[in-house]
């Protein structure tokens, strides 16, 4: 157990430089860089003119569809490690067993399929 | 072990913090951003207690999936805050009756619970211990066998999570051009291309 | 006083010495990734790239660097100033701490934990964050747009990179890192998983938006995508995060399929060179075909990316994981 944590304190230290490094970076350029702000330069990037309206207006719905087929498929993957790293362990009930869950899930990619959400217009 | 308490004190600390700004904070998407700070406090609980493999996966799936559509969604929704706000008053009462009702089931759970006489059958399935086996591995050992009909079902409730998400979601587009890629390659010379000898000074 | 010293100090000034041995080797590696970059580009377009600033423009790097750091740091009126500010730290920070986890040679790992294969995995999902961050707190309709963009992008390579990753694992059997270069001992797993090898260097692509896929930053059309408000440091990281995650995934197909830190083959002279040599000589090149892919292919259109990914790899490395799996068990192969 102890083993096991001491494993993952360099990675919590590496954490904490990354982190240090980083703030350091943009600190350190604000600081020695000059800073001029006008209001022209601080308005949002367009050609030569007002932005109409807000940035952050609605958007197609299909990138919830993709963000929903992706955490479905994420799971699916999620089920794969344990049965990939136990598969020597698990024998044939582990290897069939594995086969009717990604064919089910086969099920569901080709409905999906069908229904033409994997197209993107 | 100093070093683990510590560590312990200190995702917890930050994992209740973030949860609390989580419903406090006015912009939503410092909501979702809060709320994956809570996930990843989790994680490193999780690996204080020895369980590696949930705790990346707690990272993988909700932090690197679920959020992601949070932040989609709460993106998107563009919701005003301030006008929320408003009909806060207004919902109070009823917001309050359902959250005594929650409060007061949870204290029965709570006071009610009782280890069941069964569960004596669940040691033959322990976990083996670390040295043995790491825990990914003792997860995948007993996942796809022993509680085979627990693993299809969440096969079953991903496969009803797809459809139901393509049956809610998904609006057919009339008058869109796709690609067809096998269309494109099948293409002869012959069926586009057609070459009319034009006598000079005659037209078409 | 003394066992403070002995229990606590010490080593953490070791793992300190280490992260910085990991670190500066990397921020190097990643300025004159950029000079490579554009040396190769300009090879291959018969150009002679940068060679004004120091012998063969080695200095260039520097250069570039300290322009950036001397830029003003433009933080938009409209911008949601703290997630601004975070996104590209995030970008940064994740390119970085994934490089824990890496061996370089067999016992030359920072942290050489079990799971090591989930902790990369889990660190590339959440590449996506500094994207729509960035996007969202511009305030800005093309950061916007290109953050959309390239986080629908991440998000469906994700899938068929985890796939082809289980499919090392089966024949590998753990999730240890080490563990999966010493399997790759009589043959590196490219040549029996080839198919594998090119989904998973492709979709590394895309999940580091390099060319073909750089749609997000496609300058035709969003200018430079979800970093176009961006200036200065803040741009800086950006970039570094960007080419550090290039190296990273460089070096992660390098462990899955080309035998990280292992010789090509197993007698002398091959194995005369030390194993970081040989594991820096592949990231390398594969790092030469990010570059070629780039000076060769054009850009795809986003439908045909979409379609690349959920319509051909993910049924694709579906697949290969079922077969994987029983030509294992057919074969006698599966490791214990």
């Amino acid at each position: 157990m102890q083993e096991l944590l001491v494993q993952y304190l360099p990675i919590l230290i590496f954490l904490g430089i990354a982190v240090g490094l980083a703030v350091l970076m943009v600190a350190a350029s604000l600081i020695v860089a000059q800073q001029k702000p006008d209001r022209e330069k601080l308005s949002p990037y367009e050609c030569g003119f007002d932005p109409f309206e807000d940035a952050r207006g609605r958007f197609d719905v299909r990138f919830y569809l993709v963000a929903i087929l992706f955490i479905i498929f994420d799971l699916e993957v999620a089920f794969l490690f344990p049965w990939a790293v136990a598969f020597g362990d698990i024998g044939a009930l582990g290897l069939w067993s594995m086969m009717v869950f990604l064919a089910v899930l086969t099920i569901g990619f080709v409905y999906e399929w069908k229904k033409g959400a994997l197209e993107w217009e | 072990m100093i070093l683990s308490a510590l560590a312990f004190y200190g995702f917890s600390t930050v994992a209740i913090a973030a949860g609390v700004m989580v419903i406090s904070a006015r912009n939503p998407v410092h909501s979702v951003l809060f709320l994956i700070l809570a996930f990843f406090n989790a994680a490193g609980l999780f690996v204080l207690m020895g369980a590696e493999f949930l705790a990346f996966i707690l990272v993988i799936v909700y932090v690197g999936a679920v959020a992601v559509l949070f932040m989609f969604v709460v993106m998107m929704l563009d919701i005003n805050v301030v006008e929320m706000r408003q009909g806060f008053l207004q919902y109070l009462p009823i917001g309050g009756l359902i959250g005594t009702v929650l409060l007061l089931e949870l204290i029965f759970v709570v006071t009610s619970w009782a280890v069941a006489p069964e569960s004596g059958g669940l040691l033959a399935a322990k976990a083996p211990a670390l040295t043995e086996a790491h825990n990914t591995e003792a997860l995948g050992r007993l996942l796809y066998t022993k509680y085979i009909y627990l693993f299809q079902g969440a096969g079953m409730v991903l496969l009803l999570a797809m459809v139901g998400a393509i049956v809610l979601t998904l609006r057919g587009r009339p008058g869109v051009r796709r690609q067809r890629i096998g269309h494109q390659v099948r293409l002869r010379r012959d069926d586009v291309v057609e070459i009319k000898d034009v006598p000079t000074g005659t037209g078409i | 006083m003394a066992e403070l010293w002995s229990i606590y100090l010490w080593p953490g000034a070791i793992i300190v010495a280490k992260i910085v041995a990991i670190l500066v080797p990397l921020l190097l590696a990643v300025a004159y990734l950029t000079l490579a970059e554009r040396k190769v580009i300009a090879a291959m377009q018969l150009r002679k790239g940068p060679n004004v600033v120091g012998w063969f423009g080695l200095l260039q790097p520097v250069a570039d660097g300290l322009k950036l750091f001397v830029k003003e740091t433009v933080i938009p009126t409209g911008a949601n100033k703290v997630v601004f500010v975070l996104a590209p730290m995030v970008t940064f920070v994740l390119a970085l701490v994934a490089w824990a986890v890496i061996p370089f040679d067999e016992g030359m790992v920072l942290a050489d934990i079990n799971v090591g294969v989930l902790y990369l995995f889990a660190i590339s999902s959440m590449g996506v964050y500094g994207v729509i961050m960035a996007g969202w707190a511009s305030n800005s309709k093309y950061a916007f747009l290109g953050a959309l963009r390239s986080a629908a992008q991440m998000v469906s390579y994700e899938i068929s990179m985890g796939f082809v990753i289980v499919t090392v694992l089966l024949c590998v059997g753990s999730l240890n890192l080490t563990k999966v270069v010493m399997a790759q001992q009589n043959v590196w797993f490219a040549v029996p998983l080839l198919p594998m090898f090119v989904i998973f260097f492709v979709s590394t692509l895309a999940e580091t938006n390099r060319s073909p896929f750089d749609l997000p930053e496609a300058e035709a059309e969003l200018v430079s995508g979800y970093n176009v408000e961006y200036s200065s440091m803040t741009f800086a990281l950006f970039f570094l995060g960007e080419y550090a995650n290039m190296i990273l995934m460089s070096a992660l197909t390098t462990i899955l399929f080309l035998g990280g830190w292992l010789a090509p083959f197993g007698f002398a002279p091959f194995t005369w060179v030390p194993g970081p040599i040989w594991f820096a000589a592949k990231i390398s090149f594969v790092l030469f075909l990010f570059l070629w892919v780039r000076a060769t292919f054009p850009r795809y259109r986003y439908d045909q990316l979409m379609r690349l990914g959920w319509k051909v790899f993910l049924p694709l490395s579906l697949l290969w994981v079922v077969v994987t799996a029983i030509a294992l068990v057919a074969f006698g192969w599966v490791p214990q």
